[in-house]
């Protein structure tokens, strides 16, 4: 039987769905040339120009049906069944769901961690995107070392949940640890090692993120206090937002890094990582960053070697240090680059429900958005408040659709 | 950089062990994936797998045979000798007769134990166990050895994964299921894309504009809001399809409840349900998904295909389809390579799509990603299973990245950045 053999169904399976696609294009092109409009008799001109006034639309037209359909359609009809309650029979109820929504702790959950996600992720992969770009770029073995780097990319979300659940894997205090994380974290029980490693590292790179933001912040407020500047009054909402927000992530560090020395850690015993609550949200970021670097790193050393070497070579002259060059040269003139790397990195995040879902399912205060709402059209069967969350998610990318359309239509121009 | 002005930068070394460094990092995770899917569910679950790749010194429990049956008279005394390797000898560093001391004796020494008793252990294994009446019966003497073991890998757990029978270790079907959802859903989005992307590129007609824009727009929607709206489209579809059929079942319209001519022609029977969810769906959904990137990448590249090429072809009489198929698909072919490894990997790492498109309640359609997630929840600890099935699902696509790693850079360049 055909269906015993999952082999031979799914060529028979495959062979039917790509050739009804082929199909389509041969056979409508030879309706449109040789039924409805014939190139030969007395017509033949007229049929040829009628014919290329529909053809543009038979070419698009698949395209522009699973657009709208799968697509375009779905955010309306996701948006109208937002404000109904299906129990109801699809009553009309305004902003019902959402107000629930917003009462319910595991959505508010979700938000902050999202928000985390955010913040975290693409920095994060961004940095160290744009550091490998920058140390492979001039050594011979460069290309070996970025597609090592790169080859994450290809690992599914759920096939590298797999690999990092192995790494924090926990075991019983007696036995043989498995995971790399607690291995590791055993050797430190007290002793100078663990002090530099648990507390002056942690310290350090709080320390360091703090002064990145605080520089970043500085960029955006100090325009505000230079004089003579040509200074577009909408601007400066957003850059006392990003001002308040810059203090806000300064403090944060700041208290974080005190935390670390005054907070006892039960070190020199197993630690069931993904059940901390607060730092797991770190380590499933960590799955993504992983993944998400390559694709970083890929385009940013593009970018970096698309730089004139004049401006490099000008500032070698003058005596510039590499760091400098880096910071001072190449970076303002790939800030474009990092730009899209970035909200291309952000929109990956917004989407990510594969790893929390293989993970931790959103246990242990790890809900991000999308695994939530996945809970609540599947689990919960509540197609109103799934529905709600997913608009969230929608308007957080509507920002970044707008820029994508603007730019588009510029460059169209 | 550095050597255009004439010196080699003293920060060569730290960048080399940096680059080295992160490399190590990066690979560390997937390789401690690779080496556990060959180890035995016991070395698995005795150490780190770290440590599997180097001999390591490891503490082993053995027993004698059983002295009832083998021992031998000697004198007043009894002697129980044999091996206690059978067939898998070791290196033995040392050894003890209680799991108090395991390494109490050296190879080659002789324990005393109470009453004069005593056991002896040869470098080899061998040894030699001797007693009275009492002290030689019942169960064998228990030898404690400390030895250094090879590394031991082994084919099992692709065996087991792979070709045994059924239930649900067996990633086989899966893996077919999978290609199934992955093939077609990437080779239809390509051929629709293709097309669409030319007539965007070099059709005249009104409203191209409009359609570029609307293009670009659709490339960040998440899909997250197609799944309800649709789900209840392909429910509807199924319903359709079953009032063609014949009569429906009045309380649940995807059933049958008596075909007509047609369904009987087709060969279904009363009681047959049409599922709202297959592959044709999961094909769809993917296409769709897919379509926005597929046409913004097809467009970019084919807009700076040579104009004229395209009008020496049209004045020498080419139909459209002709200059497409004949001269742009060809031209075309390093965009379509890299979309069609996007698209690949894609629909081959998705869970989502298929959970909610694809995957029904008898579950003979399941795709790899989610067998795997469905391991994680009932064999969490058995990470011999896990590591294995993780990795099959993760070596076509890798393979398929170093292969085409070119193409895929390729892509994402044309992609990214303007």
């Amino acid at each position: 039987m055909l269906t015993d053999n999952p082999a031979l169904l799914g060529l028979v399976t495959i062979v039917i769905g790509v050739g009804a696609c082929l199909g389509y294009f041969f056979f409508s092109n030879v309706v449109l040339d040789r039924v409805i409009f014939p190139a030969v008799g007395p017509n033949a001109g007229r049929n040829i120009n009628r014919a290329n006034m529909v053809r543009p639309w038979l070419f698009l037209f698949p395209a522009i049906f699973a657009l709208t359909l799968y697509l375009a359609y779905p955010v309306f009809e996701t948006l109208r069944l937002s404000l109904t309650d299906r129990s109801l029979d699809g009553a009309f109820i305004g902003f019902e769901n959402y107000r629930k929504m917003m009462n319910e702790s595991k959505f508010w959950e979700a938000v902050r961690n999202n928000m985390l996600w955010l913040i975290v992720v693409p920095a994060a992969s961004t940095a160290f995107g744009l550091l490998v770009a920058q140390l492979t770029d001039r050594i011979k073995w460069g290309n070996l070392a970025k597609s090592l780097i790169f080859m994450p990319m290809a690992i599914s979300f759920v096939g590298a949940s797999v690999i990092f659940k192995l790494i924090y894997d926990t075991r019983p205090a007696d036995q043989n640890q498995i995971g790399v994380l607690n291995a590791v974290w055993l050797k430190f029980d007290g002793g100078i090692g663990s002090v530099l490693m648990l507390q002056v590292l942690p310290t350090l790179m709080y320390l360091a993120f703090a002064a990145i933001v605080a520089y970043v912040a500085w960029l955006f407020v100090r325009d505000i206090v230079a004089k003579g500047q040509d200074r577009s009054p909408w601007l400066l909402p957003l850059r006392l937002l990003v001002a308040v927000a810059g203090v806000w992530l300064i403090w944060l560090s700041v208290s974080s890094a005190v935390g670390v020395w005054i907070v006892d850690l039960p070190y020199g015993e197993p630690q069931t990582w993904l059940t901390l609550s607060f730092w797991n949200n770190f380590f499933l970021m960590v799955v993504l960053i992983w993944i998400q670097t390559g694709f970083a790193m890929v385009i940013l050393s593009a970018a970096l070697r698309g730089i004139p070497e004049e401006t490099i070579e000008a500032a070698i002259i003058d005596g510039a240090n590499p760091f400098q060059i880096f910071f001072k040269i190449k970076v303002p003139q790939i800030m474009g680059t990092i730009v899209v790397v970035w909200t291309t990195i952000t929109l990956t995040v917004l989407k990510v429900f594969d790893i929390v879902f293989a993970m931790t399912n959103g246990q242990w205060e790890t809900q991000v958005l999308a695994n939530y709402m996945y809970d609540k059209l599947f689990r919960a069967n509540d197609w109103g408040i799934g529905s709600a969350s997913a608009i969230i998610i929608m308007l957080l990318v509507t920002p970044i659709l707008v820029w994508n359309v603007y730019n588009a239509r510029k460059e169209m121009k | 950089m550095a050597s255009i002005a004439g010196k080699k930068s003293g920060l060569t070394w730290a960048v080399h062990l940096s680059v080295a460094a992160l490399v190590l990092l990066w690979l560390f995770p997937t390789v401690g994936l690779f080496v556990s899917s060959f180890r035995s569910a016991d070395q698995i679950s005795s150490s780190g797998w770290w440590a599997a790749l180097f001999p390591s010194e490891q503490n082993e429990v053995y027993r004698t045979t059983d002295p009832d049956d083998t021992r031998v008279a000697d004198g007043d005394m009894f002697v129980v000798t044999g091996n206690i390797f059978e067939g898998a000898p070791r290196d033995i560093k040392a050894w003890g007769v209680s799991s108090r001391d395991v390494a109490a004796y050296q190879p080659g020494e002789t324990a005393e134990l109470k009453g004069g008793e005593s056991v002896t252990l040869q470098p080899d294994g061998n040894y030699v166990w001797r007693g009275n009446d009492k002290q030689i019966s019942g169960r064998g003497q228990r030898i404690f050895i400390t030895a250094t073991v090879p590394p031991e890998f082994s084919l099992e757990n692709y065996a087991t994964i792979l070709f045994s029978g059924s239930g649900q270790d067996n990633m086989a079907k899966a893996f077919f299921n999978t290609l199934t959802v992955t093939i077609p859903a990437t080779i239809i989005p390509i051929v629709i894309a293709a097309f669409a992307a030319y007539a965007l590129a070099w059709m005249d007609f009104r409203g191209r504009a409009l359609l570029i824009a609307v293009v670009v727009a659709l490339l960040v929607v998440p899909l997250q809001l197609a799944l309800i709206p649709l789900l209840t489209l392909h429910g509807q579809i199924a319903e359709l399809v079953v009032s063609f059929l014949g009569q429906p079942d009045p309380s649940n319209l995807r059933v049958l409840a008596e075909p007509n001519a047609l369904g009987r022609l087709l060969g279904f029977e009363p009681g047959d349900a049409v599922s709202a969810k297959g592959y044709l769906g999961v094909w769809m959904a993917h296409t769709a998904f897919g379509m926005p990137l597929a046409i913004y990448l097809l467009r970019n590249y084919m807009v700076g295909l040579p104009r004229d090429i395209i009008e020496n072809a049209k004045v020498d009489g080419a139909t459209d389809f002709q200059i497409f198929t004949r001269i742009i698909l060809p031209l075309s072919f390093p965009a379509l390579a890299s979309f069609a490894i996007f698209q690949f990997l894609w629909t081959w790492n998705d869970l989502l799509v298929a959970k909610v498109f694809l995957i029904d309640s008898t579950g003979s359609t399941t795709v790899m990603t989610n067998q795997i997630v469905e391991l994680l929840g009932t064999r969490g600890g058995n990470w011999e299973i896990l590591a294995t099935a993780a990795f099959v699902s993760i070596a076509v696509p890798l393979a398929v990245f170093f292969l085409m790693q070119r193409y895929l850079v390729r892509g994402l360049l044309a992609g990214s950045v303007k």
